[in-house]
């Protein structure tokens, strides 16, 4: 009965969570709140892990509830529940886009989403540099102008920039590289 | 058979590395699945991450499903998804099983600084390279400026603008103002 009620609850974060990410984590502390399948300390810390794990946070938190309630049976239903809504949701999309592809409506609209698009990508780059490439506490504390910088992060980050336009090889060769030296030069 | 399980693992090694969430997806799908395999052109990646902001569920499920139903309809959206999950349900398990504060452990906090260096550097790569697909003239250019401002600085704003409603404005914008469909502005 329970691992129905955690389907419907995660199903139910997958339908309403728009933007993905950090827009399931309201949904998780409502859940959190009324049924104590995992505590808010628990959400902290699957931040945490979700940062260090591939996967978006709602999975990676849907897949733990439902471990810690159902077991392994009930980590992987929860996960799908979850994913439910966003394929039927996309499947009638992209119907709709393939009978209308050619509208001059619908392709203007696209003239404006993808600006759109590759803005919020970008944003996305820039909130990830903010962590990784700076560090504002450290300028806040000090005022002094180099301690803005997260120099080691600033020297990878040039070298993975050249290395990508000089050597063709795979972009995880370059993230498995770089998780090596992080753990070398203890970033 | 044979495109539906290949579908299944492109998108289950995708899964595996993809750290950072929804957008950090779009070097590897760009390298992967529009370079590589030719399944999507870089258009249609933009356009997939676009109504994938805004509408319901994670973007990565969204971006998953499109490219799958593309190639192969309904069980081709249904291999990708699946497979994009593999690899974190099983990682997170695992977790969940043996080593909660997986986080918590050093060498681990120091290998995800290092990749996190990584993450934001393919994610700027791929925006330059996809950069000249969206940005075509000055109401493209300015469109993309007014949009990443807000989503960088909108948070500090006196009303935060949720980003799905960015998003659907500026479709909304496109559908009166812009080019296509071979009638100008």
């Amino acid at each position: 009965m329970t691992i129905i009620m955690l389907c419907i609850q995660f199903f139910k974060t997958g339908l309403f969570s728009i933007g993905g990410g950090l827009a399931t984590l309201p949904f998780l502390y409502e859940i959190s709140d009324r049924f104590g399948w995992f505590s808010h300390a628990d959400i902290a810390d699957m931040i945490a892990i979700s940062e260090s794990t591939p996967g978006a946070i709602g999975i990676n938190m849907s897949t733990y509830a439902g471990y810690t309630t159902g077991g392994i049976p009930g980590g992987i239903l929860a996960s799908l529940s979850l994913a439910c809504p966003s394929v039927i949701i996309i499947l009638i999309i992209a119907r709709f886009l393939e009978k209308f592809r050619e509208n001059k409506y619908v392709d203007r609209a696209f003239y404006g989403l993808r600006p759109a698009s590759i803005a919020m990508i970008s944003a996305a780059g820039i909130n990830v540099a903010m962590v990784a490439l700076f560090d504002l506490n450290a300028f806040q504390a000090s005022h002094f102008i180099p301690d803005l910088f997260v120099w080691k992060g600033l020297i990878l980050a040039v070298l993975i920039f050249i290395g990508q336009q000089k050597i063709k090889i795979h972009p995880v060769a370059f993230i498995a590289a770089s998780a090596l030296i992080g753990i070398i030069f203890k970033f | 058979m044979n495109e539906i399980l290949e579908l299944y693992l492109a998108f289950m090694k995708i899964g595996a590395v993809n750290f950072g969430g929804g957008y950090a997806m779009l070097p590897l799908l760009e390298e992967d699945l529009a370079r590589k395999k030719g399944w999507v052109t870089r258009e249609e990646l933009l356009d997939y991450f676009a109504i994938g902001q805004c509408t319901p569920g994670l973007i990565a499920l969204n971006v998953s499903t499109f490219i799958g139903n593309k190639r192969k309809g309904v069980a081709g959206a249904l291999a990708a998804t699946l497979g994009f999950l593999t690899c974190p349900i099983i990682i997170i398990l695992i977790i969940a099983m043996f080593m909660k504060n997986f986080a918590d452990y050093e060498i681990v906090q120091h290998a995800f600084a290092g990749i996190r260096v990584c993450v934001c550097v393919l994610i700027i790569q791929a925006v330059l390279r996809l950069w000249k697909k969206a940005v075509v003239d000055r109401t493209t250019l300015i469109l993309y400026l007014v949009i990443f401002f807000l989503a960088v600085f909108g948070k500090h704003l006196i009303f935060a603008v949720p980003t799905a409603v960015l998003v659907i404005a500026s479709g909304v914008f496109g559908v009166f103002f812009g080019k296509g469909g071979g009638e100008s502005k």
